[in-house]
């Protein structure tokens, strides 16, 4: 190591040592919760500015939390979207529908049918609300707790499952790990697993939309974690600059597998305050509120439409369960903080705000609940017509070297060749 | 890709002498003009026109929506280049050297390199990302790098090399046709003369080469086909870039009776091309600008042993840059040129 230049201030000054801080969460297993330092602004008092302000008319809205659903149930403030009971319905179905999927799907895994697998439990809100507000061909690209805007733009659950298990009616050919979905034909792109990386897609697709004239706009989704990925600040660089008609979905469910938020920034500011650093609109709003979150993509999708420009907006919620299958949140964090969470989950929000306007039962939610866990054991048990993992029905086996290349170019070919010579000594029962 | 109008040859079509600068901005502007969904876009490549002036008229030409600038962000630019490529748009992103281009690796390596596979074709990222490479300008260890081998290595790029004005034009034009992902590095050496190696001696202009006849209008060099830059019996030589110009002068000089194969694409490689020459010479010299361990280099010299190690009367023989960064002020003692290739040479056929 070079020594250090000389000077009287390098060592035995009388300056205090300078101190490393490494961020803490507030809980660790076992510790009581104090939430009392998260500032939750009343539903209803946070000012709705004109969809087509200027940037910094929403950056104060960006240190507040945009709420609709008030603690009697009530939807009240400006930003209301004011939706029928029928949309109302038709979205608590699809969060419970959801919900239920994940529910079976985790027990599939743990059943030895797949892998891998990852619940939106507690966040379902901040995708299926947004899908409601949007397009249906307005192009999502999605970070990996996106399931809901496929149930929710009708994709079918038996072709999710056949993904999941990577079986030999899975659309990917058995490539991606489970949940990785791609579904064009629902305007949803393919997933990667690499983080961020999503989002300068995402504004190069409202780029090309806005460069051809379209009227389509394009969303994308990143963590809180993530979020310090040099792809998000690309996009949020390129989105100001071009004025792209994107709207970036920032979820902050404070972990990033077992690290809270803080050391993603979460101590110093919020994750919507920097959009006023990019100069782009922002919005933080209760993204386990259903309506709240409608609202706020609806205005932001209008702005867009409108050549107005990108909005990034923070969904504040809380991943109440486990980052994946293959994590166990018990041993980092305190299980008290899902029960005390003070933005209480989306679906029981929703379903009370329902009950609040007459338009729903306790008894009508049973049913539901019956509904949809009946459809998804009904896809599942199709599904797996189609194999499970590791239990035969896989993809061809060529496929494997197909889709490298648009043509499979000779060193491909040979390899493939090695691959079917190994495959008759290792598997010589094995029929396509 | 469009088949409409055929290649045409030297032979019959109308032809120009043009530098390589030109012949790119000439298949930008051609693939601008036929085709609606090519956009160009990279740092100072709008108004300004590149800084090697390859895009130079472009945007005044096609217009802002079609050629502008972007912020310095080659993650940014590589990453809305897949956004685009997923709406339908055909994008030819412009890294302004490719000693930078490593900010959007991750957008090539990981996503460009892999949405046709990872999507089973629902995606795909038909881009064309050129970038200035090599040295010989004295541009330092930040301008003159040759990362070909880091894009050979990933599986779902296409990397392409030209070395003439007239291989640049076409290869370009079926770069920006392909609809896979190709790295497409220009040797910056070679923009405006071929180089023989001899840093010492008067530069010379493409003008006086014949391969900087370049025909007027469309034609297309299919990607993955080698080309024969000099039939000859004693020894095969594998090179690409601006290379090919030196093992052309090198070879000369000692009066050697060389087969000088110009690699063009190095994913796909033009095996066939490869293998029928080395098997007739018996000696295979492969050269490249680019540090040596793990270069692209390797891999030729390892297909040339499995291929066609019955034919070889000598071991093969590989001259490369050296393992350190590109000294700036050393930059002549770095490349190799003459010395080190005819070096080579005498130990392959062991007249030294």
């Amino acid at each position: 190591m070079a020594k250090p230049p000389a000077g009287p201030s390098r060592r035995g000054g009388n300056l205090p040592p300078l101190s490393l801080h490494v961020p803490e969460p507030q809980s660790r297993p076992g510790d009581a919760v104090d939430y009392s330092h998260l500032a939750i602004s009343r539903a209803g008092e946070q000012p709705r500015p004109d969809e087509l302000c200027e940037p910094t008319e929403t950056h104060p809205l960006c240190l507040d939390l945009i709420r609709v659903l008030d603690d009697e149930h009530h939807a009240v403030g400006p930003w209301d979207p004011q939706l029928d009971p029928e949309t109302l319905r038709r979205m608590l179905r699809v969060m419970a529908l959801t919900r239920a999927f994940d529910d079976r799907m985790f027990r599939g895994q743990r059943q030895g049918k797949t892998s891998f697998y990852m619940k939106c439990t507690g966040e379902e809100a901040t995708s299926i609300a947004l899908a409601f507000a949007l397009a249906d061909d307005d192009m999502v690209f999605p970070s990996y707790r996106q399931q809901g805007i496929l149930l929710a733009r009708g994709c079918s659950m038996i072709e999710m499952i056949n993904q999941i298990y990577s079986n030999r009616a899975d659309r990917l050919k058995g490539r991606q790990l489970p949940i990785m979905y791609s579904a064009r034909d629902y305007n949803f792109f393919t997933i990667s697993g690499n983080l961020a990386t999503q989002c300068p897609q995402a504004v190069g697709w409202a780029m090309a939309s806005a460069i051809k004239g379209d009227s389509r706009i394009a969303t994308c989704y990143v963590g809180e974690g993530s979020s310090s990925e040099g792809d998000f600040h690309a996009a949020m660089t390129f989105a100001a600059v071009y004025n792209a008609p994107v709207i970036i979905n920032l979820v902050n469910n404070q972990y990033a597998i077992s690290s809270f938020s803080g050391f993603a920034g979460s101590e110093r500011t919020t994750f919507a305050a920097r959009a006023a650093g990019y100069g782009i609109a922002g919005l933080r709003v209760d993204g386990n509120d259903a309506l709240a979150v409608y609202a706020a993509a609806q205005w932001a999708a209008n702005r867009a439409r409108a050549n107005h420009g990108p909005t990034l907006i923070e969904h504040f919620t809380y991943r109440a369960e486990g980052h994946s299958t293959s994590d166990d949140p018990g041993v980092y964090r305190s299980a008290r903080e899902r029960e005390e969470w003070p933005l209480g989950d989306p679906i029981m929000r929703l379903k009370r705000h329902l009950i609040a306007l007459g338009e729903w039962s306790v008894e009508q939610h049973e049913v539901m609940d019956r509904e949809v866990a009946d459809q998804v054991r009904t896809a599942n048990k199709e599904a797996e017509k189609n194999g499970t993992l590791g239990h035969g029905l896989h993809h061809p086996f060529h496929t494997m070297f197909e889709d490298v290349y648009a043509d499979i170019p000779w060193h491909l070919e040979e390899q493939a060749e090695q691959a079917m010579r190994e495959r008759r000594i290792k598997w010589p029962d094995w029929e396509e | 890709m469009s088949t409409e109008e055929g290649p045409v040859s030297l032979r019959d079509a109308p032809t120009r002498r043009l530098g390589m600068i030109e012949a790119i901005n000439e298949a930008l502007a051609l693939m601008l003009e036929r085709d609606p969904d090519v956009v160009i876009f990279g740092e100072d490549v709008g108004y300004f026109g590149g800084v090697f002036r390859a895009t130079a008229g472009l945007q005044e030409r096609f217009g802002k929506n079609r050629v502008f600038d972007t912020p310095i962000n080659e993650c940014g630019i590589i990453g809305i280049a897949v956004g685009m490529g997923a709406y339908g748009l055909r994008p030819v992103p412009e890294i302004q050297f490719a000693d930078y281009i490593y900010p959007g690796f991750d957008q090539l390596a990981s996503e460009a390199a892999r949405l046709r596979y990872r999507s089973a074709g629902e995606f795909i990222a038909p881009m064309t990302v050129r970038a200035p490479y090599g040295g010989g300008i004295f541009g330092g260890q930040t301008h003159s790098q040759s990362p070909e081998a880091i894009f050979t290595h990933v599986a779902g790029l296409k990397t392409v090399i030209p070395s003439t004005p007239h291989d640049a034009k076409g290869l370009l034009i079926a770069a920006i046709e392909d609809d896979d992902p190709v790295i497409f590095f220009e040797p910056k050496r070679i923009y405006n003369g071929p180089f023989d190696g001899y840093y010492d001696r008067p530069a010379r202009a493409w003008a006086s080469h014949p391969d900087s006849e370049v025909p007027e209008g469309y034609y297309s060099i299919p990607l993955g086909k080698a080309r024969i830059v000099r039939e000859g019996e004693a020894m095969t030589v594998l090179a690409y870039g601006a290379m090919v110009h030196v093992a052309e002068a090198v070879l000369a000089e000692k009066g050697v009776d060389a087969e000088i194969i110009d690699l063009r694409t190095l994913v796909p490689l033009d095996i066939e091309a490869v293998e029928k020459s080395v098997q007739k010479t018996g000696h295979c010299l492969v050269i490249h600008e680019a540090t040596r361990t793990s270069g692209f280099g390797g891999e030729l010299v390892a297909l040339v042993q499995e291929r066609c190690f019955y034919s070889l009367e000598a071991p093969i023989e590989r001259v490369t840059g050296f393992d350190t960064p590109y000294p700036h002020s050393l930059e002549w003692a770095y490349f190799p040129g003459p010395v080190r290739i005819g070096e080579a040479v005498d130990r392959l056929l062991g007249t030294g």
